[in-house]
C-alpha cells in the first residue's frame, strides 16, 4: 500500500510532510425531496471528494428506502447561515406585525366563510 | 449500550442557582424539552460527553458490521444473503449519520476514526464476541438489535438536535433489523432438531453478553446524573436492562427456546422479571480490550483503513484533476 512517502499525489494524506496536506474529504450537505410533491429538505451530511461523488453517496446513505425523487447535493462550506446571537434583532421586527396573520381581522359570522 | 461508561464532567449535577445566566439559559432550555442545535452556547462538558458519546455509538455501529459481515458469504439462502446485506449496509448507514452528528460538535471524522483505530475510543463490548454459526446471526438481529432498540428510541427526544435527528432516522430501520434475526431463530427453532440446537447455543452465548450492553448499575453515579440532566441520556441503565427482559423473556418461550438464567422468574409484584445480573468482571475486562475478538475487531478496522488509503488518495487526485480541467475550459 501507499507509504507517506510513496504517493505521488500532492495534498493528500501521504504527500511529503512539508507540502498542504488534505487528509479528509470536504463535507457536503444533502437535501431530499420526497415523493409527495414537498420542497427539498435537509437530511443530513457526508464526506466526499466532489459534487459527483456526494450525489452518488447520499443515494446510498439517504435514499435506501425510497425517501426521495430528487437529491441536492452542497459544499458545507459555501452554506451561510445565521448566528443563534442574532435571533433577537433577526426576527423581532415580526413581533409586531400580527395584522399578518388572518387571525388578527374579525369577520362578522353572517358573512361566511372567508 | 451502544456507548456504555461514558464519562461526564464527574463534578455532579449543579442546580440552577449555582449556574451563570448563560449556563442557566442552556439548562432550562432543556428542561423545557428545547433543542440545542451546533451553533448555540453549550458548556464545554455538554460537548465533550456527547463527542464521547455520539462517536462511541457511530464507532459501534461500524465495527457492528464485522460480526455479521462474518455470514454474508455464508448465508444459507441467496435471499438470506440480500438481507443480511442490506441489514450491514444499514449499520454502516447508521455509523454515518451519527459521524454527521457528531462532526457537528467540531470533533472531525478522520480524528474520530484514528481515535477508533488506535484504541483511544471504545465501541461497544457485544462486538467483541464471535459469532461462530448462522443461529448467531438471529440471536444478534433479535437480542443486540432488540437491547441497542431499548436505548434508541427514548433518545429521539434528547437534547441535541442533530444526535436527536439521527436516531429517529436509525430508529426508523432498526426494526427491520430486529425482526430479520426474529425470523431467523423462528426458522431455526421450529426446524430440525440440529438446528434448534444451534438456536438454543446462539442464545445461550448472546443472552448475558446482550444484558452487559446496558452497562452495570449507574443508580449512583455521578456521569449518568449530570447526563440525564442534559438529556443525553434518557433512562438509567437497570430500567433499560428490565425493561429489555421483560419483552425478550416471553419471545424466547414462543421460540420454545430457554434463556440460560436458572433465576429468571415472573415477579408479580413488581410487575417484572427477577433475573440474574452477567458477570460484570467479564464485562469490565472486555472494555479493557480483552474480549475473545477484540483484537481482531481492531486489526481489521485498521486494515481496512491502511487498504483503503489509495482509493480515497485516488478519489481527491481525480477529483483535483476533473476541477482543474474544468476551470481551465471556462
Amino acid at each position: 500500500m501507499s507509504s507517506p512517502e510513496s504517493s505521488a499525489y500532492k495534498a493528500t494524506e501521504a504527500a511529503p510532510h512539508d507540502a498542504v496536506r488534505r487528509t479528509e474529504w470536504p463535507l457536503y450537505e444533502i437535501f431530499i425531496r420526497g415523493q409527495h410533491g414537498l420542497s427539498h429538505r435537509h437530511v443530513g451530511s457526508l464526506h466526499a471528494p466532489d459534487a459527483e461523488r456526494a450525489m452518488q453517496n447520499a443515494r446510498d446513505v439517504y435514499t435506501r428506502r425510497k425517501e426521495g425523487v430528487s437529491i441536492w447535493v452542497v459544499e458545507a462550506s459555501k452554506i451561510t447561515a445565521s448566528s443563534p446571537d442574532d435571533k433577537g434583532h433577526m426576527y423581532d421586527p415580526a413581533d409586531d406585525k400580527v395584522y399578518r396573520h388572518p387571525t388578527f381581522f374579525d369577520i362578522p359570522e353572517e358573512v361566511g366563510t372567508m | 449500550m451502544y456507548a456504555q461508561m461514558v464519562k461526564s464532567t464527574g463534578e455532579g449535577v449543579r442546580s440552577l442557582d449555582e449556574m451563570d445566566p448563560q449556563e442557566r439559559a442552556f439548562q432550562e432550555r432543556i428542561d423545557a424539552n428545547g433543542k440545542i442545535e451546533p451553533k448555540d452556547w453549550m458548556p464545554d462538558g455538554y460537548r465533550k460527553t456527547l463527542i464521547r458519546q455520539i462517536g462511541q455509538h457511530a464507532h459501534s455501529e461500524i465495527v457492528g458490521q464485522l460480526p455479521e459481515g462474518n455470514w454474508i458469504t455464508r448465508a444459507p439462502t441467496l435471499e438470506r444473503k440480500a438481507i443480511l446485506l442490506a441489514k450491514v449496509q444499514d449499520e454502516a448507514g447508521h455509523g454515518l449519520y451519527l459521524y454527521c452528528a457528531a462532526e457537528t460538535l467540531g470533533v472531525t471524522r478522520d480524528q474520530m476514526t484514528r481515535d477508533l483505530l488506535s484504541g483511544k475510543m471504545k465501541y461497544s463490548s457485544i462486538f467483541n464476541y464471535p459469532t461462530i454459526t448462522w443461529a448467531d446471526m438471529g440471536a444478534v438481529g433479535w437480542l443486540v438489535d432488540g437491547a441497542a432498540i431499548m436505548n434508541q428510541v427514548p433518545l429521539q427526544r434528547t437534547s441535541y438536535g442533530p444526535y436527536a435527528r439521527a436516531m429517529v432516522r436509525i430508529c426508523k430501520e432498526e426494526s427491520f433489523h430486529q425482526r430479520q434475526g426474529f425470523d431467523i431463530m423462528m426458522k431455526m427453532a421450529k426446524g430440525t432438531p440440529e438446528q434448534k440446537r444451534m438456536a438454543q447455543d446462539a442464545l445461550n452465548r448472546f443472552w448475558y453478553p446482550s444484558l452487559m450492553m446496558f452497562g452495570p448499575s449507574d443508580a449512583e453515579s455521578v456521569h449518568s446524573a449530570q447526563s440525564m440532566a442534559w438529556k443525553i441520556k434518557m433512562n438509567s441503565n437497570d430500567e433499560l436492562r428490565q425493561k429489555f427482559v421483560d419483552l425478550t423473556a416471553p419471545q424466547a418461550d414462543y421460540l420454545g427456546l430457554t434463556i440460560p438464567d436458572e433465576n429468571l422468574k415472573w415477579n408479580e409484584e413488581k410487575g417484572g422479571y427477577d433475573f440474574s445480573e452477567p458477570d460484570w468482571d467479564e464485562f469490565f475486562d472486555v472494555l479493557k480490550g480483552n474480549g475473545p475478538c477484540s483484537v481482531e475487531r481492531l486489526e481489521d478496522r485498521n486494515r481496512a483503513w491502511d487498504e483503503g488509503r489509495w482509493v480515497r488518495e485516488a478519489m481527491l487526485a481525480h477529483a483535483d484533476k476533473k476541477r482543474a480541467a474544468k476551470l481551465a475550459a471556462e
